[in-house]
């Protein structure tokens, strides 16, 4: 089980509050637990990669264990805290615009 | 009994502003979407319970919301506005290439004939339609691909279409504008198109009679003659008698011919209405004055119509999408403002009051008459 925490607008357009919990396929990375996130909440398609590319928007922003993993692969295995469920990963719109 | 639902975009969430036919006392609620930009929201001609919604911010991207209640629930629909096959490039503000990118949807317009279809105007500039109620999209790609696509170049706001009228004599044609290549027409349902931008005349471009690169801000037209069109382009106000063929000049004595909005009496197609702003470099009206002025010749003679707009420190703006009218025996006009002001006639222009004053800036007003 992955902990999710979405930052406020995503959470209202989800209709969820606080984390969120989802069981991931295979190896825990930012792309396979994106994929499980889109997959039960379908509306957030689109909001945290683009479509077409499947590339983090510039604005989002992957944090976890004190870490920034928002340069890391969409592949590389999120830390071993984050797949057992100890730590969430908490996606953060960026602090821009004054 | 009749009334009137007044659909409000701004920079910070949607409004719905509604009253009966004397348009004296609103009910207001909102905001919806609270913090994300609504550039747009219409609703469907043929089913006016059923609006559509564009929300977006930077962060997030693009939504498309729907309600089929008029405005009191809403529910995301398709969000995946994909260019057509290899999207290529357009001119970036140096005029280098640069690749189109799909940024916000700047405009929806419902369907005369059929409530689950819709079009999309986007940035970078593109038509889009959806005929499942926004479900998913289709590029209308014969506008980028028709020729010129490759030397369309941004405006100060970006490359958006922002302008869809469909002609409502049903056959087929269509008119986009897009800053700042032009304006655009299609006779076949938006298969191809041409651009319609002779007789424009722009200062800003090496080649003033070119046939693309002009900043045309809106166009309107009154349903009864599709084939009149009038434009506020960056400067000059302008119409066309020949459904684009060509355009001319009616700024006529307006104090300044910059601005955005413009827009056509509901029951008198020589009735038209424009905001002049001081200058493409001072965004607010001339002498701190907010007037609107109509025109009851199709152009050229304009009056001020000033009572009830504020008449001094007024330093707002008027945004292209900013202005509608209602089809009530008595004409009513509405329009934003930058400052979250929005006014309402139930004259004509005549004279005015604001519904609300305090919402953030606002981007989009369309106007539901409702029976």
């Amino acid at each position: 089980m992955i902990r999710v925490e979405l930052p406020a607008h995503l959470r209202i357009l989800a209709h969820v509050a606080g984390e969120v919990q989802l069981d991931v396929e295979g190896q825990a990375t930012q792309r396979s637990v994106l994929d499980a996130l889109e997959a039960r909440y379908p509306m957030l398609r689109g909001t945290l990669r683009d479509h077409v590319t499947e590339q983090r928007r510039p604005f989002v922003r992957f944090f976890a264990c004190s870490e920034d993993l928002s340069h890391e692969s969409p592949d590389a295995p999120l830390p071993e805290a984050v797949a057992s469920g100890a730590e969430p990963l908490l996606i953060v719109g960026a602090i821009a615009g004054g | 009994m009749s009334g009137v639902r007044v659909l409000v975009g701004t920079r910070k969430g949607a409004f719905v502003l509604t009253s009966d036919g004397r348009r004296d006392k609103w009910d207001v609620s909102g905001p919806y979407f609270g913090g994300w930009e609504i550039y747009h929201l219409k609703g469907s001609p043929v089913d006016p319970n059923r609006l559509y919604a564009s929300q977006s911010t930077s962060w997030f991207g693009q939504l498309v919301q729907r309600s089929n209640d008029g405005g009191k629930t809403w529910e995301p629909v398709g969000n995946k506005f994909a260019y057509d096959g290899v999207p290529g490039t357009h001119q970036w503000y140096d005029g280098t290439p640069h690749p189109w990118e799909f940024k916000r949807v700047w405009h929806l317009e419902p369907s005369l004939t059929d409530a689950d279809t819709v079009y999309a105007g986007v940035e970078d500039a593109a038509l889009f339609r959806s005929t499942d109620a926004g479900q998913t999209w289709q590029e209308l790609a014969g506008l980028r691909g028709h020729g010129s696509g490759p030397h369309w170049q941004p405006g100060a706001g970006g490359m958006c279409l922002h302008t869809i009228l469909l002609d409502p004599s049903g056959a087929g044609r269509i008119f986009i504008a897009i800053s700042a290549a032009g304006a655009f027409r299609s006779d076949d349902s938006g298969v191809t198109w041409q651009p319609i931008n002779r007789g424009l005349r722009s200062q800003q471009i090496p080649d003033q009679d070119a046939e693309v690169g002009h900043c045309v801000h809106r166009i309107a037209m009154h349903r009864s003659r599709p084939s009149v069109l009038f434009m506020q382009k960056h400067w000059d106000v302008m119409r066309s008698d020949d459904g684009g063929d060509s355009w001319q000049e009616v700024s006529g004595n307006l104090p300044t011919d910059f601005g955005f909005v413009i827009d056509v009496h509901a029951h008198e197609p020589e009735t038209i209405f424009v905001v002049p702003i001081k200058s493409d470099s001072e965004h607010f009206p001339p002498e701190g004055k907010l007037r609107l002025y109509r025109s009851r010749t199709g152009g050229n003679e304009w009056e001020p119509l000033t009572k009830g707009l504020p008449q001094s420190d007024c330093y707002v703006n008027v945004l292209r999408d900013a202005m509608a009218v209602d089809s009530l025996d008595q004409c009513g006009v509405y329009f934003g403002t930058t400052g979250g002001q929005v006014y309402a006639s139930a004259d004509a222009g005549d004279s005015w009051a604001p519904i609300v004053r305090d919402l953030p800036a606002v981007l989009s007003v369309e106007v539901q008459t409702l029976q």
